[in-house]
């Protein structure tokens, strides 16, 4: 094994295991926690997973310039993240700063994840199912009534009005009227995740395609194209940096209804659960969901942006996720 | 002059008007009975100052612009709208950003649904213009000579009767621009195509031309008709070329003593 003769330690390398360190002994030292919560350990463990994983990095940064890089770019941020662990703990747990049941220690919070496994796997299938569901129907629909303005100027004159009209109304103050009117919550939920992905992505399509340069059209038609050509191999091409806008817009507008309407009326998924364990005094699983609902849906945005930079190679990295 | 016996891509244009109505209302004439044939294989450029109606003129042959009076038909069949066998070339490369080089090339050939049956013509046309090794590169990778040579290849790739060339040089530099003049008349050469060129530079209509179209503008009418008959390759410095240069400046009324300024340059 030889080492690189440049490889230098980032000055701050002890900066993460000495906080994580120190999040494990404010966590067991002083001993008089002053909120009543039953140790499960969980915290701990993760902390410890941590410190392994931090020493594997370290360890691979030796060998491999890219991990370095990275490692060198995050230890400072890690450093902060690991401490406001333990400042967490410390309002919390500690010394009961901040009153329970409205504000647990991180122990209590993860202690969810093993104990409530099932329920939470249960409660993402579900939002996921109805996310996608209703964001395919949207984002569609959207790219049809999108082209549909954007191009016929006669559909235009049908179509726009309506969309300028029902367009602005937030999907969620639908839900009462979707509530009664479908027959299954799935359904209702289905229809205004889907309503407020239409409306971003009509609007950004529309003006997109309206957008093209004409002499993309000219060069296209005198190469022999003919309309399906000048719409799908031409218009949505040229317009989809804009569409791809609309879609971003509308993912993050379909996770707010998407919770909305399940804390207002569907019964099940995420958003039931924080309503579920608002109505129990369980705040702790409502933090757990809260960190779930974050990991999964930048998740789903950073998706988004890996198939936009697929399809958008030409002009990569104009807007950054 | 070279022109080959099959008749084919010959250009007829009979008293062509074109009448533009500016913001103001009033009534511009871009064209006023236009009477022009242009040979199967022949060269020919149409050459004169901002705003005589040479692009005009072009747009109305490629069937860009169907809002004309009179006639115009390639090979008897009449011009109604945009066609494959009227290939052009804008003086704007405009190849589509979201496009390789070669998906760009090969966009005539998509758009007829020909693609499987002519995929091999694709690296011919692609080595055609000098491109081979730049097929996946991207528009914005491009110089602005290569640009141009891709947006060419594209307009050869269905093998157009006629080939429209509007000012397709026009954004090139001095030296990029002598290259690719050669670079047009050996394609020209090589596939016999009938070749209307639109310029504004003199030299270039010399230098390139079985015959050149002096038109005038408002109404744009054409006012000189001059056959070049020199040699080719042309030397640009040859007496008898700046001769005919000095002959074109005169007609343009560019070489008075007192030049007109009423030209919109």
């Amino acid at each position: 094994m030889s080492v690189s003769p440049r490889f230098k330690v980032h000055p701050f390398f002890w900066g993460p295991p000495v906080a994580l360190l120190l999040d494990q002994v404010l966590h067991f030292f002083p001993e008089d926690n002053l909120q009543p919560a039953p140790e499960t350990g969980v915290y701990s463990f993760l902390l410890w997973v941590l410190f392994g994983a931090y020493a594997l990095f370290l360890t691979a940064s030796v060998f491999h310039q890219r991990i370095r890089t990275k490692l060198h770019h995050y230890t400072p941020l890690l450093t902060a993240f690991f401490l406001f662990f333990g400042l967490w703990d410390t309002v919390t747990l500690k010394y009961a700063l901040i009153p329970l049941p409205y504000f647990p220690g991180p122990d209590r919070v993860l202690s969810v994840f093993v104990n409530d496994g099932d329920i939470f796997g249960l409660g993402i299938y579900h939002s996921l199912v109805l996310l996608f569901t209703g964001y395919a129907v949207g984002g569609v629909l959207g790219l049809i009534t999108g082209i549909s303005i954007g191009w016929s100027r006669r559909l235009s004159y049908w179509i726009n009005p309506v969309f300028k009209f029902v367009g602005p109304i937030p999907a969620t103050a639908w839900i009462p009227i979707a509530m009664i009117t479908f027959p299954t919550s799935f359904s209702a939920g289905v229809f205004l995740i889907a309503l407020s992905v239409w409306f971003p992505v009509t609007f950004m399509t529309s003006s997109g395609i309206a957008g093209v340069k004409n002499s993309y059209f000219e060069v296209a038609r005198t190469l022999g194209a003919d309309n399906r050509f000048l719409i799908f191999k031409v218009a949505v091409p040229a317009a989809f940096p804009l569409i791809f806008i609309g879609l971003f817009m509308g993912l993050g507008l379909s996770f707010l209804t998407l919770i909305a309407a399940e804390t207002l009326g569907v019964k099940g998924g995420l958003g039931y659960l924080i309503l579920w364990a608002q109505g129990w005094g369980e705040y702790y699983k409502v933090y757990a969901v809260l960190i779930t609902i974050a990991v999964l849906f930048s998740s789903l945005i950073l998706i988004l942006f890996k198939i936009k930079d697929r399809i958008l190679i030409w002009q990569k990295g104009l807007i950054k996720w | 002059m070279v022109i080959p016996a099959a008749a084919s891509g010959r250009i007829e244009v009979k008293a062509v008007s074109r009448t533009f109505i500016n913001h103001e209302g009033d009534r511009i004439h871009a064209l006023d009975k236009v009477d022009l044939t242009v040979e199967s294989g022949e060269f020919l450029s149409l050459l004169g100052p901002s705003g005589c109606g040479k692009s005009t003129l072009l747009r109305l042959v490629a069937g860009l612009d169907t809002a004309y009076e009179g006639s115009i038909a390639v090979d008897g069949v009449p011009v109604t709208k945009p066609g494959a066998e009227r290939g052009l070339v804008f003086q704007d490369p405009n190849l589509f950003p979201w496009l390789s080089v070669r998906r760009n090339i090969q966009l005539g050939l998509e758009a007829r649904q020909v693609l499987k049956e002519k995929k091999d013509e694709v690296d011919d046309y692609i080595q055609l213009v000098g491109l081979k090794g730049f097929e996946k590169t991207f528009p914005h990778q491009l110089s602005g000579g290569m640009a141009q040579r891709a947006a060419i290849a594209r307009a050869l790739i269905n093998h157009p009767k006629v080939l429209l060339l509007d000012e397709p040089l026009g954004a090139l530099d001095a030296f990029t621009r002598m290259a690719m003049q050669d670079e047009i008349l050996r394609i020209w050469t090589e596939r016999r195509t009938t070749a209307v060129l639109v310029t504004h530079d003199i030299d270039e209509a010399i230098y390139m031309s079985d015959r050149i179209v002096i038109l005038s503008p408002r109404p744009g009418r054409i006012q000189k008709v001059l056959t070049i008959d020199l040699p080719r390759p042309r030397r640009r410095n040859d007496p008898e070329f700046l001769k005919i240069r000095s002959g074109i400046l005169e007609t343009l009324h560019f070489a008075e003593e007192e030049p007109i300024l009423a030209y919109n340059l």
